[in-house]
C-alpha cells in the first residue's frame, strides 16, 4: 500500500467552502453549531437559572416554607412576599423554592427513564426481524391501552411502603413517582424509535457498514440511533412537561408527595379554588412550569440542529 | 428558416432568491423551435436544463424566482401573460411529461378517470365523449387492450406504461409544444426505446413540437433534430445534431462527448479501456490506452459462485401462508479472477443486485455456494463471516445514501479498519490519509461531512471506504449510474487505475450496455435470475446468441446521430416479473458453449415467437 502514486483528482470543485478550521473534534464542533441557536442558548440559561434557584435559594430567601401566618392571608406580591402569599399566608416564593427542586428532578428523571425505556424497547424491535418485534409491540399496546389511574393505585399501594423504608419518605415517593410516570410514558417514544429504526436500517449507509463486518451492536449505536435521535429529542422535551403535571396529579389525589411538600403542580391544584381572589398564587408556578418546558423544547430543538451536520447553521 | 417558430426563447434568465440575493440559474438562453421540430436540451445535473422548462412553463416558484427575457409562444408573449391565461396555456397549448412516473399519477383514481377529468376539465367534453376521447388516446399511445384497461388503477401498470398514461394526459388537449422533462431516465433500456419510438411517433401524427430534455447524450443522438447543450445556466453550443455530434466548437461539448460511452467503441480490443481526458477549458484531449493485463488467469478465481439461488417468500393471509415466491437468483454459476471485471447486466428486477449482495452475503442465499479464495462464505458461522468481508467491500449505486450522514468522512473511511481492528485510531488517521490521496481527494477533507461533497467526490469516498481493508474483491453495484457523465468517466477511469494497482476483482453490476462495454473483461447477462449468457466481453456485444442479449443491445441509444437509422425495431414487450407461484419448480436448464468461455443458455419457445414486431403492430 506504501509508495502509491496518485490517482487522477477530482476535478470537480468542493460542494462547500465556507469550512473555516478543518481540525475540530467532533464534540466542539457539536458545541460550536449549538452556540449558535440563539433560543436554545437563551432557554440554557433560563434553565441554568431556575435550577440554580431552586438549589440555592434557600439560603438567599430564608423564610420557612411551613410558617402560617393568618394576618397576611392571600396577599399580592409585595417586597416581604415578593410571589405573594397563600390563604395560610405561607410565602409563595419559598415554598415554590423548595417544591421545584422536587418537580424539576422528577420532571427530568422521569424523562430520562421513559426515554431511556422507550428507546431499548423501540430499538430492539425496531432492529429485530422476527418474533422481538411483535412480542415487544405487543407489549406496547397493552400498556398504552391499561387504565392508567387503576394501575397507579395498585403499584402504590404495594410498594409505597416498601420504598419508604429502603430511601425515607421523600426519597421512596421520588423513586416510585419517578418509576411510575416515566414506566407508563415509554411507549410513544418506543413506537418512535422503532418505525425510525425500521427505515433506517434499511438505508445503504447500515448496509455498507454491515458489508464492513460491523456487528449488529455497532450498527446500531454508531449508524442508526445517531440517525433516530432527532424525534427522540423533542419527544423527550415534551416527556418532561407532562411528567411535571402527572407528579400533579398523583400528588392531587394524595397518590404522590404528601401535601405538605409543596411541589409546583401541587402549588397549582391548592390554588385553583382561589383563583378569582388570588391569581397570582397560580401564576408563578404555572409560570415557572412553562418557562421549564418551554426552555427545555428550545434546547431540544437546538440539540438536534446541532447533531445534525447536514444543517446548516 | 422559413417558418416562425412554435416557440422563441430570448435572452432568458431565471434567478431564485437565495438568502435575500438574487442568483441567476439560467443565463442568456435563446433558442427557437420550429413546427414539428424536436429540440434536445443537454447537459449535467445543475446546468439549468430543468428550470429553463419550468420558466418557459412558468412554473417556477413564485416570489422566489424571477424570470426575464422573452419567451413567445406562436408570437404571443409569455412572461407578461395574466396568471388565468398562462394557466389556459398550460395543457392547452404546451403540456409536460415529467421524469417519474411512478409519482406522477394518483394513485387512489383509475387512469381513465383522471385522463377523462383533463378532457372535461380543458375541452368541456361531456363524461361519455370524455371516455370514449380517453380510450382513443390509450389507444394512441399504444396500451394494449386499451377499452379494458380504462378502470384501472395505476398500480396495475409498469413503469412504461405509466409514462405512456403520462404522455396520453399530455396529449389530451392536442398541444402545440409537448416539453419532456427526462422522462425516460427512471426507465429501462429496452422500455426507454419504446418510449422515445413513441414519442417520434407521435410527433409525426400529430404535428406537434417537442422541448426534450435530458441529460443522455445516447437519447439526443437517437431523438433530436436540434440540440442546446447546457453548461452552468448558459447554453454553450446551440445547433444541428449532427453538427454538434460532429463538429462541436465548445470544450465543453467535447468534453461532454467524449465521455459518453459509445456502444460498438471497443470492438476489436480486448482489454478495458479508460476514457479520454479533455480539459474543460482549452478541449484538448489525451489519447487513452488499453489497461495493462490485469486478469492473473493462472491462478485460483478470487470467487467461485455456484449455483446460488436466492428466493423471497411472498406471504399473506392470517398465518403468513407462503402465497408465491419471487425467484430473484435461480442456479447462478460464474467466477472472477484477480484482477479481472466481470459485468452483470439486465434490467430492473432481473436479480442482478440480488446477485451481488447474495455473494456479500448480505441477503441470506437459500442454496449454492460461494468461495472467496476457497472458503464457503455461506457455510461461515456470524463471527467468521465478518472476518471474511475484509476480503470483499461493495461500493453501492447511491455514494449519499451509503454513507452515514452523521459521521465524517474520516470517520466513515476509517471504520471498516476500526471494525476489523486492523489498526490503531492513529493508525488509521494515516491510513485515511492516504486513501484520500489514492482516490483523488485531499487528505484534510477528512473532517468535512458527506453532504458538502459532489456526487462524484461521495463515489470517491465510498471507494476509498471500500479500499481500506485492502479486499480482493469488490462488488460494484451500479456504482456510476448515479453520476452525471463527466464525473462517470472520471470514476471508471480510478477504478480501473486501482484495479491494475492492487490487482482488484470487480463484480461489475449494471444497466448500461455501453459503460459495460468498456470496463469489463467477461459480461453475464441475467434474465429473470437466470444467466441467460455469459463470456467474454468482445464475444457478448460482437456475437450475441440469446435473443434476449440481442434485444437488450438493439434497445442500447447510440450516441451518433447519422446511425440514427441503423436501429433495429424495437420490441413492444413488457419486462416480466419474477414473482412465481409457491408450487414452481424451475426447470433445468441447458447451457451450450458457442466458443470458449462463451455459453449460452438453450432457450425455449417463448423465444421463438416473433420477437421482434414493430410498434405501430
Amino acid at each position: 500500500m506504501a509508495g502509491s502514486t496518485l490517482a487522477s483528482p477530482s476535478a470537480e470543485p468542493v460542494v462547500v467552502a465556507a469550512k473555516t478550521s478543518a481540525a475540530v473534534s467532533p464534540g466542539r464542533e457539536t458545541w460550536r453549531r449549538f452556540r449558535r441557536h440563539r433560543l436554545a442558548m437563551a432557554s440554557s440559561v433560563v434553565l441554568a437559572l431556575l435550577v440554580l434557584g431552586v438549589v440555592i435559594g434557600p439560603w438567599l430567601w430564608p423564610i420557612a416554607i411551613n410558617e402560617i401566618d393568618f394576618s397576611a392571608q392571600l396577599q399580592t406580591p409585595s417586597w416581604a412576599h415578593p410571589f405573594g402569599t397563600d390563604d395560610l399566608g405561607q410565602d409563595i416564593l419559598a415554598r415554590m423554592i423548595y417544591g421545584g427542586r422536587i418537580s424539576l428532578a422528577v420532571g427530568l428523571a422521569a424523562m430520562v427513564v421513559a426515554t431511556f425505556v422507550g428507546v431499548v424497547v423501540g430499538a430492539v424491535a425496531g432492529m429485530s426481524r422476527r418474533y422481538a418485534d411483535s412480542f415487544l409491540m405487543w407489549v406496547t399496546d397493552l400498556f398504552l391501552s391499561l387504565p392508567q389511574l387503576p394501575l397507579l393505585l395498585l403499584v402504590i399501594y404495594l410498594f409505597r411502603e416498601q420504598l419508604k423504608a429502603a430511601f425515607g419518605v421523600e426519597g421512596g415517593v421520588f423513586v416510585l413517582i419517578v418509576i411510575v410516570i416515566g414506566g407508563l410514558r415509554w411507549m410513544p417514544v418506543a413506537r418512535l424509535v422503532r418505525a425510525q429504526f425500521m427505515s433506517l436500517r434499511e438505508k445503504e449507509f447500515v448496509e455498507a457498514a454491515r458489508a464492513q463486518g460491523a456487528t449488529r451492536f455497532r450498527q446500531m449505536v454508531h449508524h442508526i440511533l445517531p440517525n433516530a435521535l432527532g424525534p427522540v429529542i423533542v419527544a423527550a422535551t415534551i416527556e418532561v412537561s407532562s411528567a411535571i403535571i402527572a407528579e400533579s396529579t398523583l400528588s392531587f389525589l394524595g397518590l404522590g408527595f404528601p401535601p405538605d411538600i409543596p411541589t409546583w403542580g401541587r402549588l397549582l391544584f391548592d390554588a385553583k379554588d382561589h383563583l378569582d381572589s388570588a391569581p397570582h398564587w397560580a401564576l408563578f408556578p404555572g409560570a415557572a412550569i412553562f418557562l421549564t418546558v418551554l426552555s427545555i423544547n428550545f434546547i431540544g430543538d437546538g440539540l438536534r440542529d446541532a447533531l445534525d451536520p447536514r444543517r446548516v447553521i | 428558416m422559413t417558418t416562425p417558430p412554435i416557440l422563441s426563447v430570448s435572452n432568458l434568465t431565471t434567478s431564485f432568491r437565495v438568502e435575500g440575493l438574487w442568483k441567476p440559474v439560467v443565463r442568456n438562453v435563446s433558442f427557437d423551435i420550429a413546427p414539428k421540430e424536436t429540440l434536445a436540451v443537454v447537459g449535467e445535473s445543475g446546468s439549468g436544463k430543468s428550470v429553463t422548462a419550468l420558466s418557459i412553463m412558468r412554473l417556477t416558484p413564485s416570489g422566489n424566482s424571477r424570470i426575464e427575457g422573452s419567451i413567445k409562444l406562436s408570437g404571443q408573449e409569455l412572461l407578461t401573460l395574466p396568471d388565468a391565461d398562462m394557466r389556459k396555456i398550460r395543457g392547452n397549448d404546451i403540456a409536460m411529461i415529467f421524469q417519474e412516473p411512478m409519482t406522477s399519477l394518483n394513485p387512489v383514481l383509475t387512469i381513465g378517470f383522471q385522463i377523462a377529468e383533463a378532457l372535461i376539465l380543458h375541452r368541456n367534453l361531456s363524461r361519455s365523449a370524455a371516455e370514449a376521447e380517453t380510450i382513443r388516446l390509450l389507444e394512441k399511445v399504444r396500451i394494449p387492450a386499451a377499452k379494458s384497461r380504462f378502470h384501472e388503477y395505476p398500480h396495475r401498470f409498469s413503469g412504461g406504461m405509466r409514462q405512456r398514461v403520462m404522455i396520453a394526459m399530455a396529449l389530451a388537449c392536442k398541444p402545440k409544444l409537448l416539453i419532456a422533462d427526462e422522462p425516460t431516465t427512471a426507465l429501462d433500456v429496452t422500455i426507454q426505446a419504446q418510449i422515445l419510438e413513441l414519442i417520434k411517433l407521435l410527433q409525426e401524427e400529430e404535428g406537434m413540437s417537442v422541448l426534450f430534455i435530458t441529460h443522455d447524450m445516447g437519447v439526443v443522438a437517437e431523438i433530436a433534430d436540434r440540440t442546446v447543450v447546457m453548461y452552468n445556466g448558459e447554453a454553450v453550443e446551440t445547433g444541428a445534431t449532427e453538427d454538434i455530434f460532429a463538429r462541436a466548437h465548445h470544450p465543453y461539448t467535447r468534453s461532454l462527448l467524449s465521455a459518453v460511452p459509445k456502444l460498438g467503441s471497443m470492438t476489436g480490443r480486448r482489454r478495458p479501456m479508460r476514457f479520454p481526458v479533455v480539459d474543460r477549458l482549452t478541449g484538448e484531449s489525451d489519447v487513452p490506452t488499453e489497461t495493462p493485463d490485469t486478469v492473473e488467469a493462472s491462478e485460483r478465481p478470487v470467487i467461485e459462485v455456484s449455483n446460488l439461488t436466492t428466493r423471497f417468500e411472498i406471504r399473506s393471509g392470517l398465518l403468513g401462508k407462503v402465497q408465491g415466491r419471487v425467484h430473484a437468483v435461480e442456479n447462478v454459476s460464474f467466477s472472477v479472477q484477480a484482477g479481472e471485471t466481470l459485468a452483470l447486466v439486465g434490467e430492473s428486477g432481473c436479480g442482478k443486485s440480488t446477485t451481488g449482495r447474495s455473494v456479500m452475503r448480505l441477503i441470506e442465499p437459500l442454496a449454492g455456494s460461494v468461495l472467496l479464495d476457497g472458503v464457503d462464505v455461506l457455510k461461515l458461522n456470524q463471527h467468521d463471516l465478518r472476518e471474511q468481508r475484509k476480503r470483499m467491500q461493495m461500493i453501492f449505486q447511491d455514494p449519499f445514501a451509503s454513507l452515514n450522514p452523521r459521521m465524517n468522512v474520516g470517520a466513515a473511511i476509517a471504520e471498516p479498519l476500526l471494525i476489523n481492528k486492523l489498526a490503531t485510531r492513529s493508525e488509521a488517521r494515516d491510513k485515511v490519509a492516504e486513501l484520500l490521496r489514492r482516490v483523488g481527494l485531499q487528505p484534510d477533507m477528512a473532517s468535512r461531512f458527506p453532504h458538502e461533497f459532489s456526487g462524484g467526490q461521495r463515489q470517491r469516498i465510498c471507494i476509498a471506504r471500500a479500499l481500506a481493508v485492502e479486499p480482493r474483491l469488490i462488488v460494484a453495484d451500479e456504482s456510476v449510474s448515479a453520476l452525471d457523465v463527466s464525473v462517470k468517466a472520471q470514476v471508471i477511469n480510478l477504478m480501473l487505475e486501482l484495479q491494475a494497482r492492487m490487482k482488484l476483482a470487480y463484480l461489475f453490476i449494471s444497466h448500461d450496455m455501453a459503460v459495460v462495454e468498456r470496463v469489463s473483461h467477461r459480461v453475464a447477462v441475467m434474465y429473470l435470475g437466470e444467466i441467460v449468457e455469459i463470456g467474454p466481453r468482445e464475444a457478448i456485444f460482437g456475437n450475441p446468441q440469446h435473443p434476449y442479449t440481442k434485444r437488450l443491445l438493439a434497445a442500447v441509444p447510440i450516441a451518433d446521430p447519422t446511425r440514427r437509422h441503423e436501429k433495429n425495431p424495437v420490441s413492444n414487450d413488457e419486462i416480466k416479473s419474477p414473482v412465481r407461484a409457491a408450487d414452481y419448480i424451475p426447470p433445468i436448464r441447458q447451457y451450450r458453449e458457442v466458443s470458449p468461455g462463451h455459453a449460452v443458455m438453450i432457450w425455449g419457445e417463448e423465444w421463438e415467437k416473433p420477437a421482434v414486431q414493430g410498434i405501430a403492430a
